[in-house]
């Protein structure tokens, strides 16, 4: 057994223990949609309304993967099966047998994460690191918190990502587009990544002469278009697409969801909230807004007293504004080293000014970034920042005092684990001459390993969450609930932000 | 040379352990490190920890099952009792106290951590333990604030014992010198042992502080702090009398360094001070009387309930389908009887400590006397296995396959059990998990498999798949209607015959120690 199978098994020892934990509404929402595929004909998929709860709104692939899945219901018993009740219940209230399968599939899958993960890691690194970028992909907390915990399968999408971005660094363009058409036609949230991919791919894949730029654009047009047929095609010929569309790109949502992802648009409210105080105060008359962000609620618009409003087109223009550096070097000079870092910044855009954007879309950043954490010491410090603020922003997913541990254990041992890892990989190294290398954590002072800043803005994040959950209810009993969950969000936005800055510089900077 | 070469020993073989280390490629993780840092330690006892919680989130013993309930109801039971009642009263029966209900048959310790707990408890939900109405309370917010109170029992008194005898074990370099020798491992075989973890914190008992103070105590010998062995040994006697399997060995071994001393009768005299006065302070509100005294005693030693309980892989239960004991022998003489054999068992142990004391011969003689317990003593249960499984963890870099089979096999015999609670998820993910760290990649130069013959191998395939055999029949066949228990025993059969092997194995390793590791010959080197 080699290391990458050792630490699967570990970890799926642990996920298997996970089982009885607490899972949210998106669990029933999935066993629902195995139900919903296997009961109704492929042209009502995404047209059925008999759950309001739960409409289908991931792309075909994925439709057609719960459709696979729904597949052995028979043999987890019930009549009609369990898994295929088409009423949608508590997800508390699900039956053992269904529970268990459901779970198991999602660890089934995680082999494709596994496959990626490995051959990444045997392919591309030297064995110092390659045990450590194992442990940051394969023990990742926020993964086992938002599959296993949470209930989703991003295991198996990030494993397909992750495919692609090694076909893509090995320069093999075509199957590393392929594996990309796959994945956003299993979840198009990772459509993010596009404009990044066509560019790279026709200034990496289609060049040499024009007639053979031109032969190689069309293989790739054809390749990727065969997917999207293969996706989509059957829905086109139920003439769907609209409804398909429509239920994947649900605009009516507002920008921010209930609990608010920490990105850009967190400074952007608050801003407003405290402009709008001011002014008040100042004797203006300013019309309180329909909805607020406070109370939860998302309405169909999103509402600010002072700010301009955003609508969902200038959130997209945004992403592209804020890409657009990594969209130019990658046109001038494409180059199959800087592609995760970039795919990464790509992911960091849309997370931090997208359209409703939830808090796990930022697994879609960290997990890459492990790769190339180990590349350099600040590499790696930012990188234990990042995947601490990461984590740390999920943690409102799991509330029940029961899974409290559960959380906190889990970033505690990754974070001692990155520890570990990143300080014997940047130990004090002495050169010939005497002179110490940059890459060591010695010659930067006696700051240590994270630095000052790092050190204080941690500590921060740990007032946070004592303040969440010893001194808020002591001070405020059950009054202001919102108030912790904002704070986190703030927090953890300045730590995004700091996120997407660094790698914005490092993208200008390198390549 | 020589002279040199002994004096500079341990340093020479921790730079070879760092040199070993320093190759590249070598990230040092808990699982491919030798040494214990400080993040190591972390590391390895936060995921223990971690395993604990989510086994926690699993059933307990007796959970919806009324009138009686289990473990569970039990414990909870005994905390309503401290909490409403005065202390004198504890061990009474009186109108609030019926002791035919989980009336309270452990230590004062015990009952004092009840009450500890009961206070914790009570601050939050103060209806679970009303007195006599809680009967049977059973809730998901209850629940959840008594596994925590095993898990920061264990956290408070396991833990730190655990990580303060793998320091003594290196620092003192018990284990003998070699290269074989990985801190992390060997820690995480003492906490991420699954019987201890599924019997505290699945089926829902505190063998944690017991087991704890024990392991505590045992470090404290290893260090040559004997006052501090001696207390902490008496306060888990006073926690679970079951440490009392213990007893010989410490018995014999402080003994036996007494006896090598100046003054013999004056060191022996301090150790009894030590052992009196924390009995006297543990028992105090008893000591007004005699009679208050015998009352609790009279707890303590409840022979009416039979020589064994269940299937237990013992002695005496296993001959039972043989020789009806229970029928022929009543219970005084089937007292006496026990006790004999019993003595009779740990005597070869005792005796090798009380001539040659030696820190390896200490480990050994604690193994052979809890097993000599475990094996003829009156009154086991199939949780008794955890106390010779403790000393043999202790012992998993001298024996780790043996260790590693002891382990499997103790887990078989508690698979009834553990069926009974509902936590065959629970068992086979820490079965597994145990598996994987007892075997680390890229091989632990402990349990690497090719130092092992033929012969060897083909014994431990048909071992395991005996086991194997056995998890499936009882998992997936009903037993025929005329021997309902019919797996059960069969079973308890296979782990008795590997028990009695493993003993008397043990018993013969011990006699085998060389004489230089003994302590005898350390003072005179040191003088």
């Amino acid at each position: 057994m080699g290391e990458a199978e050792w630490l699967w098994a570990v970890a799926t020892c642990v996920k298997a223990l996970l089982i009885p934990t607490y899972r949210s509404t998106d669990f029933e929402v999935h066993r629902h949609w195995c139900a919903l595929t296997s009961a109704l004909p492929l042209a009502r998929w995404y047209s059925d309304a008999s759950a309001p709860c739960c409409p289908l709104d991931y792309p075909p692939l994925f439709a057609y993967f719960q459709r696979i899945l729904a597949l052995p219901a028979t043999a987890l018993g019930g009549h009609p099966s369990d898994l295929l009740r088409l009423s949608p219940s508590s997800p508390s209230s699900a039956p053992l047998p269904v529970l268990i399968y459901l779970r198991v599939s999602v660890a089934v899958t995680d082999l494709v994460f596994l496959l990626a993960a490995a051959r990444l890691a045997h392919r591309r690194l030297p064995p110092a690191s390659r045990r450590l970028v194992l442990v940051l992909l394969l023990w990742s907390p926020a993964l086992l918190i938002v599959d296993h915990i949470h209930f989703q399968y991003n295991g198996y999408l990030l494993g397909i990502l992750l495919l692609s971005l090694s076909f893509l660094e090995e320069g093999k363009d075509l199957a590393g587009g392929l594996a990309f058409a796959v994945l956003i036609c299993s979840k198009h949230l990772f459509l993010v990544a596009a404009p990044l991919y066509f560019v790279y791919l026709l200034r990496h894949y289609c060049r040499g002469g024009s007639w053979e730029a031109s032969r190689r654009f069309l293989t790739m047009g054809a390749a990727v278009g065969a997917v999207f047929a293969a996706a989509f095609g059957p829905f086109l010929y139920y003439g769907q697409m609209q409804q398909v569309l429509s239920r994947l790109f649900p605009f009516g949502r507002g920008l921010c969801h209930a609990y608010w992802a920490p990105n850009f648009w967190v400074f952007y409210i608050l801003l407003d909230k405290v402009l709008s105080f001011v002014l008040l105060k100042l004797g203006f008359d300013i019309p309180a807004p329909k909805a607020s962000f406070t109370g939860g609620l998302v309405g169909n618009f999103s509402q600010f007293a002072v700010l301009p409003q955003v609508t969902p087109l200038i959130t997209f223009l945004l992403v592209i504004f804020a890409m657009s550096p990594c969209l130019i070097k990658a046109f001038q000079k494409p180059q199959p080293k800087h592609i995760t870092r970039w795919v990464a910044y790509a992911f960091t855009c849309g997370f931090m000014f997208g359209w409703h954007v939830h808090e796990k879309a930022s697994l879609h950043f960290t997990i890459p970034l492990a790769l190339i954490s180990v590349n350099n010491l600040d590499d790696a410090r930012h990188y234990f920042l990042l995947s601490i603020v990461s984590c740390y922003s999920m943690f409102p997913l799991l509330f029940d005092p029961q899974e409290y541990p559960i959380k906190v254990l889990l970033l505690a041992i990754h974070s001692i684990l990155m520890w570990i890892g990143f300080s014997s990989c940047f130990r004090v190294e002495v050169a010939p001459g005497g002179t110490k290398t940059n890459n060591s954590i010695a010659s930067n002072g006696k700051q240590g390993f994270i630095g000052k800043f790092g050190t204080i803005y941690l500590l921060g994040l740990l007032g946070v969450e004592l303040w969440g959950q010893l001194l808020h209810p002591y001070i405020f009993g059950s009054r202001l609930p919102f108030l912790p969950l904002m704070l986190i969000s703030i927090y953890c936005a300045a730590g995004m932000m700091y996120s997407w800055v660094w790698q914005l510089r490092q993208i200008l900077k390198c390549s | 040379m020589a002279q040199t070469r002994r004096t500079s020993g341990p340093p020479a073989t921790a730079f070879v352990a760092a040199e070993v280390e320093e190759q590249p490629g070598a990230a040092p993780f808990p699982w491919s490190t030798m040494r214990l840092t400080p993040p190591t330690a972390a590391a390895v006892a936060l995921f223990a920890l971690l395993v604990r919680v989510l086994v926690s989130l699993g059933s307990y013993s007796g959970q919806g099952t009324p009138p009686t309930y289990g473990d569970y109801e039990a414990q909870r039971h005994w905390m309503e009792i401290t909490l409403h009642t005065p202390a004198a009263e504890w061990y009474r029966n009186t109108t609030a106290n019926d002791l035919a209900y989980w009336g309270l048959d452990y230590p004062p310790l015990t009952a004092y951590q009840s009450l500890a707990h009961a206070l914790l408890i009570n601050v939050s939900i103060p209806h679970s333990l009303a007195l006599s109405s809680s009967r049977g309370f059973e809730s998901h917010q209850s629940k959840l604030m008594m596994r925590w109170t095993v898990l920061s029992s264990d956290l408070l008194v396991f833990f730190p014992a655990a990580i303060y005898f793998v320091w003594v074990y290196f620092h003192r370099n018990v284990g003998g010198d070699g290269e074989e020798r990985s801190a992390p491992w060997l820690l995480a075989m003492i906490l991420l042992n699954p019987c201890l973890i599924l019997v505290d914190h699945g089926h829902f008992q505190y063998n944690c502080i017991s087991l704890g103070f024990t392991l505590g105590a045992i470090a404290a010998v290893l260090s040559q702090n004997d006052f501090a062995a001696s207390a902490l040994f008496s306060l888990a006697i006073n926690h679970k009398q079951m440490s009392l399997y213990f007893a010989p060995a410490f018995f014999s071994h402080l003994l036996g360094k007494c006896l090598r001393r100046k003054n013999p009768i004056f060191e022996v005299m301090k150790l009894g001070l030590v052992v009196i006065g924390t009995f006297a302070l543990v028992w105090w509100p008893y000591l007004y009387s005699i009679e208050s005294v015998m009352e609790v005693l009279n707890r303590l030693a409840p022979f009416e309930r039979g020589i064994f309980e269940d299937y237990v892989a013992n002695f005496w239960c296993s001959t039972s389908v043989v020789i009806k004991w229970k029928r022929i022998f009543t219970i005084h003489s089937m007292k006496f009887l026990s006790l004999i054999t019993t003595i009779l068992a740990f005597l070869p142990s005792f005796v090798q400590q009380l001539k040659t004391p030696s820190d390896q011969g200490f480990l050994y003689s604690l193994l052979n006397n809890s097993f000599s317990f475990y094996l003829f003593s009156y009154q086991v249960h199939e949780k008794s296995i955890l106390l010779p499984l403790l000393p043999a963890s202790l012992l998993a870099l001298q024996e780790p396959l043996l260790f590693g089979w002891l382990m499997h096999c103790a887990l078989l015999s508690m698979y009834p059990l553990l069926r009974r609670d509902r936590l065959l998820l629970q068992h086979g993910a820490v079965l597994s998990l145990f598996g994987l760290i007892f075997f680390p990649p890229h091989g632990n130069h402990v349990t690497k498999a090719d130092k092992l013959s033929t012969k060897e191998k083909a014994l431990i395939a048909l071992g395991l798949s005996c086991s194997i055999v056995l998890h499936l029949v009882y998992l997936c066949f009903q037993p025929p209607k005329k021997y309902p228990f019919l797996f059960e025993a069969l079973i308890m059969f296979f782990c008795f015959s590997q028990f009695v092997a493993f003993t008397i194995y043990t018993n013969f390793k011990q006699w085998m120690l060389l004489d230089h590791s003994s302590w005898a010959v350390r003072v005179k080197k040191d003088l």
